[in-house]
């Protein structure tokens, strides 16, 4: 839009301007009033299901975007359109849309840094325990790799291509670890999630959703800049220096 | 199953028409090039030509599956005889073109006629190409020739019956395609020619512009005059009339602007058209793009066709409920008035997307939201939410009703019914 949009910042009437602000509109309310030449102001196709600024949707369902890593919100979006994710919605809508803008979109996004809600506290129980166990240590019987050792010891994901695991819905967790189980989901190969769920039982997978889903994000918690350790795996979309044995792999 | 009735009778007193139309027929004489092939590399002029041909064909995007490897095939192609899969058109010798020449991609193209003479269903738009000279073919092929062999067999075709025999295709070739070349007309200019020649041939804009019949032929595909797309629920609107999608009246630049960039300051493309714009026609050189609006804007205005005359009508309640959800959830954007906001939000009223007959556009875009291409005059689209998930099938058809007939807009208000028919994969 560059030649139609340069440096012209586009106002509506005021009159348009209040009505906007009393309007019912599900993103209204921390939307600009004024119809401007910002990135906010084009990604408002998305906040509608993704929560005003990208915080969470209104339901279970729609995850939160905002501060996620840049790289692996890049890949999602080229995942939804390309076709290695399924939702009909999303991948319609970045149809015609190229890699460049949707790393601005995955960029713009990732820049957000908005706080996360609290978690209500639930008691202990059985598959709390036995989530945490997974999530920070994995089973080395069967070979199965602690979370932590790639989504980082704060779960808060690692820069620029491994997401949070913290701050998300348990329905949408325990969705997206079944749609790689499935074939349904799929990311980038070598595609490490989908051998690491191989491993995860439904029960396993109940119960690491839930415990993730009751940890609360601390204030300014940011994906970590780098790995504490290489990954143990090869993992798709993530820079080859992050892996065990680095880019010789 | 009308259909059924129809193609057998058919099918029994054409049988003569089908033996002769089966027959092998070579292709015209083979230019040099044809044998030259894969004796030496093309020439570099040659091949670009030929990347630039495929761009105007729009071809790629057909041959390459979502995420999937260009040009290597098995795309969907979902219509209303079945879904078709499309070919590997990469040098690979087993399951693509590596043991092809030139000569059998020219009767591809021109005959649709795969190499070992069997028909190839029109999904492939050779009805279109057939107007495609030799010498674009050639180019086409020594562009196609320097791909990466990817080896990806193809899809068998999933076809319902009687589509699915060679036999019910014969009879339809015989009824519906004869090979041809484009003709210029020496009364028109050298640009109009230059048009006709890429809206008729590569552009194969009457794949979807044309009206169908039940056999899946277009009907006067050079009038354009409009067609529902089977089983995509997109209305592709009639070129030739100024209520859809004519172009006649508007000034030259707004037309090679939409082409180009998708977006003029009063229209913008959506959909099929938006992926046509995106992976086709904003590659087009300045004088192609000329030639081509200079083609469209001569292109016989017809008046459009008689609306259906639908007996729906809203009652009070409706028709407030309809206003309260366009200021709720279209207001922001699109203006109290529909009057839109610039170049950024297109104005409603008075917008001929919105009124058109079958509704289908209005209510694909409502129900599925979208965004212009990104092309290089507009790289970062603004964005229109899909309402599919939110609002309820009521709600759509009330809010679009709303659209149809406010302001100066006075189309028929749509029903719920009209919602299920277009939502598609759309929830
Ligand atoms: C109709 C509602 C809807 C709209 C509109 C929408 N999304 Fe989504 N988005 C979803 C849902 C639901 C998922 C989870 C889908 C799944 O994997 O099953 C999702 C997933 C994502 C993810 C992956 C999140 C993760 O943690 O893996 C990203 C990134 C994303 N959306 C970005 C966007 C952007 C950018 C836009 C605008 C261009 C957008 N979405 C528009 C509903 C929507
Ligand atoms: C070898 C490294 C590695 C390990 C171990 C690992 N992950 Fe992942 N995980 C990734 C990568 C990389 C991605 C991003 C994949 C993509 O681009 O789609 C990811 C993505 C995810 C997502 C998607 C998040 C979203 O917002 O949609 C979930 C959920 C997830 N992992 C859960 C787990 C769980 C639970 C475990 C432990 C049982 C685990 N991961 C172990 C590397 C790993
Ligand atoms: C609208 C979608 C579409 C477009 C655009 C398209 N094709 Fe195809 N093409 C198909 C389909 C579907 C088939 C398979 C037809 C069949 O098997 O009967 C096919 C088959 C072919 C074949 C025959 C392959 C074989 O093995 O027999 C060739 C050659 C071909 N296309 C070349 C092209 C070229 C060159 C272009 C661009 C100028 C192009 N196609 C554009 C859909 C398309
Ligand atoms: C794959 C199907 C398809 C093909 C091929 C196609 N169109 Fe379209 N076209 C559509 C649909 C659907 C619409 C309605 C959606 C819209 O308004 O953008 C449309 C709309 C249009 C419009 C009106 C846009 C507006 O906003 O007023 C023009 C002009 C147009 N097409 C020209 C062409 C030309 C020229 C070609 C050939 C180069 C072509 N189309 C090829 C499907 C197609
Ligand atoms: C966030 C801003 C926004 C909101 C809210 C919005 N739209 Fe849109 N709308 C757009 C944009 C941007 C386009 C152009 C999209 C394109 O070119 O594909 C558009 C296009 C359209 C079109 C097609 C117009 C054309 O010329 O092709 C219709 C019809 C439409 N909107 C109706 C609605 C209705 C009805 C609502 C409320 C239910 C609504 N819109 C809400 C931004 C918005």
């Amino acid at each position: 839009m560059k030649r139609l949009f340069e440096s012209r910042p586009f106002r509506l009437p005021m009159q348009r301007l209040l009505l906007t602000c009393c309007a019912l509109f599900s993103f209204s309310a921390l939307a600009a009033p004024l119809v401007e030449d910002t990135m906010a102001q084009r990604v408002l196709a998305c906040t509608g299901c993704h929560g005003a600024e990208g915080r969470a949707g209104p339901d279970g369902y729609y995850p939160r975007i905002a501060g996620k890593p840049a790289g692996y919100l890049h890949n999602q979006l080229l995942n939804f359109r390309d076709g290695r994710r399924q939702y009909p919605l999303m991948s319609e809508l970045l149809q015609t849309l190229g890699d460049d803008y949707l790393r601005d979109m995955a960029d713009h996004f990732a820049a957000l840094d908005l706080p996360y809600p609290a978690v209500r506290a639930t008691g202990p129980n059985a598959a709390l325990t036995r989530g945490e166990e997974l999530v920070r240590k994995g089973d080395a019987a069967r070979d199965l790799p602690a979370c932590a050792s790639c989504h980082g010891d704060a779960l808060m994901g690692v820069a620029p291509a491994i997401p949070g695991l913290i701050g998300l819905p348990r329905d949408y967790l325990a969705a997206q670890l079944s749609a790689w189980k499935s074939g349904i989901r799929q990311a980038h190969t070598p595609d490490c999630m989908a051998q690491i769920v191989k491993q995860l039982s439904a029960v396993d997978i109940s119960a690491v959703s839930q415990w993730l889903a009751a940890q609360t994000v601390p204030a300014g918690a940011r994906p970590a800049a780098m790995p504490a350790r290489d990954l143990p795996l090869r993992c798709g979309g993530v820079p080859a220096s992050q892996t065990a044995g680095g880019a010789a792999r | 199953m009308k259909r059924v009735v129809l193609i057998v009778p058919l099918v029994a007193l054409l049988a003569a028409l089908v033996w002769w139309s089966t027959r092998h027929n070579p292709g015209p004489d083979t230019p040099a090039i044809a044998n030259a092939s894969r004796v030496a590399a093309p020439p570099a002029e040659l091949v670009a030509r030929g990347e630039y041909l495929a761009r105007a064909g729009n071809c790629m995007a057909c041959h390459s599956a979502r995420g999937g490897t260009p040009w290597a095939g098995g795309r969907a192609i979902d219509t209303t005889f079945g879904t078709f899969y499309t070919s590997n058109l990469t040098p690979d010798p087993d399951t693509g073109l590596g043991r092809w020449t030139a000569t059998d991609f020219w009767r591809a193209l021109h005959e649709g006629r795969s190499r070992d003479g069997r028909l190839l269903y029109p999904a492939f738009p050779y009805t279109s190409y057939t107007h495609v000279t030799r010498e674009d073919s050639d180019a086409l092929w020594a562009y196609l020739q320097t791909l990466p062999a990817t080896q990806q067999a193809s899809r068998p075709h999933v076809l319902r019956f009687p589509y699915d025999s060679q036999t019910a295709l014969a009879v339809w070739r015989a009824l519906y395609f004869k090979p041809a070349v484009f003709q210029a007309d020496a009364s028109q200019s050298a640009a109009w020619n230059r048009g006709a020649y890429l809206v008729q041939g590569l552009g194969h804009c009457s794949a979807c512009h044309a009206p169908r019949n039940a056999l899946g032929a277009s009907e006067d595909a050079d009038k354009l005059a409009g067609g529902l797309m089977a089983g995509q629920n997109w209305y592709a609107p009639s070129l030739g009339s100024p209520h859809e999608a004519g172009v006649q009246g508007w000034e030259r630049d707004d037309v090679i602007a939409l082409l180009r960039d998708g977006i003029t300051h009063d229209a913008s493309v959506a959909g099929p058209m938006a992926e046509v714009v995106y992976g086709s026609t904003q590659y087009l050189s300045a004088s192609d793009l000329d030639a081509m609006a200079t083609y469209l804007q001569a292109l016989p205005a017809a008046p459009s066709a008689p609306a259906t005359g639908r007996a729906i009508t809203l009652d009070d309640a409706q028709r407030a409920r309809a206003a309260r959800l366009y200021a709720d959830h279209c207001a922001n954007c699109h203006g109290e008035q529909g009057e839109g906001s610039g170049p950024i939000y297109p104005a409603l009223d008075g917008n001929r997307a919105v009124t058109l007959d079958p509704p289908a556009n209005p209510l694909r875009i409502v129900l599925g939201g979208g965004f212009a291409p990104a092309t290089q005059g507009n790289p970062r689209p603004f964005g229109m939410p899909p309402f599919a998930a939110s609002l309820s099938d009521e709600d759509i058809a009330l809010v679009v009703s709303h659209i149809r007939g406010s302001w100066s807009n006075a189309a028929s208000p749509v029903s719920v019914i009209d919602v299920q028919r277009y939502r598609g994969n759309l929830r």
